[in-house]
């Protein structure tokens, strides 16, 4: 019999009753779930395997793996890192079978440059280009803005993989950096810095398009 | 005292609060006279929270569908081995 409860359960119930209720065959919970996390999966595979339909294929794969995994889920994280770890496994043994591997490893000379063009700094650091002031500053007002939205999208999209998987789970996601350390395998400052960078070019490309001459 | 140049180098680590005490006495220092890294501080927070609000799009309905006949086709396994 179907409760109330079922149609509410993403916000109240715990991982463990979403989990008793797919392994109890409750198909409305695992509609509900396919809802919540498919395009969810699908955008953090986008950066580890490179091409849109390799990443369905990952994506498709890992609803496989989730099922099969389902019944020796213990709740030791939640169930959304969970399904972000059996992605990650999935696309790495997707990479290893075509001779390559995840694109975390190591940073490239490029992650050592300056997050702001040094031009906008005088020989003493300070501004010489300061940031303008963006006609809006609240992320309820750049929300409003469907082109806020997709100047962050395409900017994302167009971040150096490693980048954009630590700022799609840190930032998009809200996982914590310790939760990221473990799914990209790498070490603190390494996702400290990926995540620096990120986020600097899409602060960069906002001001670019809502910053106001001074 | 830190350059805007260092602040803007930092900020990450001062938003995730990986700073030792006295680089963070020092930041704080730098964002109490200079207007201009506050405002670059407040747009980074700005550019992260708005990252949470990232619209998300419903899965496509032959993918859907084709995951909910798995979906039975796995529960009507388990019954089969329960029974």
């Amino acid at each position: 019999m179907r409760t109330l409860g079922e149609t509410a359960w993403l916000g109240s119930d715990s991982d463990q009753e979403l989990v008793q209720r797919l392994l109890r065959r409750d198909e409305a919970a695992f509609a509900r779930l396919v809802d919540t996390y498919h395009f969810r999966l699908l955008r953090l595979a986008l950066p580890l395997v490179g091409s849109r339909s390799v990443a369905e294929e990952t994506v498709q794969d890992t609803w496989l793996a989730i099922l099969d995994g389902l019944a020796g889920f213990e709740g030791r994280c939640s169930l959304k890192t969970w399904m972000f770890h059996i992605l990650l496994n999935r696309a790495r043994s997707r990479a290893a079978k075509e001779g390559r591997s995840l694109p975390f490893s190591a940073l490239g000379p490029a992650e050592e440059a300056p997050v702001e063009e040094p031009g906008r700094f005088t020989a003493a650091g300070m501004w010489a280009v300061p940031p303008s002031p963006w006609g809006v500053e609240s992320p309820e007002a750049l929300v409003l803005r469907g082109e806020a939205m997709e100047c962050i999208e395409e900017v994302l999209a167009r971040l150096p993989a490693n980048q954009r998987a630590v700022v799609t789970l840190r930032d998009v996601e809200g996982l914590e950096a310790e939760e990221v350390r473990e799914l990209l395998q790498l070490s603190e400052s390494n996702q400290r810095v990926l995540l620096h960078r990120g986020r600097a070019k899409l602060r960069r490309a906002l001001e670019e398009r809502f910053g106001e001459a001074r | 005292m830190l350059t805007c140049q260092q602040v803007t180098e930092l900020v990450t680590r001062y938003l995730e609060g990986q700073m030792e005490w006295r680089q963070r006495v020092a930041f704080r220092c730098h964002l109490a006279v200079c207007p201009h890294c506050r405002r670059y501080v407040r747009q980074m927070r700005v550019t992260i929270a708005t990252l949470g609000k990232l619209p998300e799009e419903p899965p496509p309905p032959q993918v859907r569908k084709a995951l909910l006949e798995h979906y039975r086709a796995w529960s009507g396994k388990g019954v089969r081995e329960f029974e």
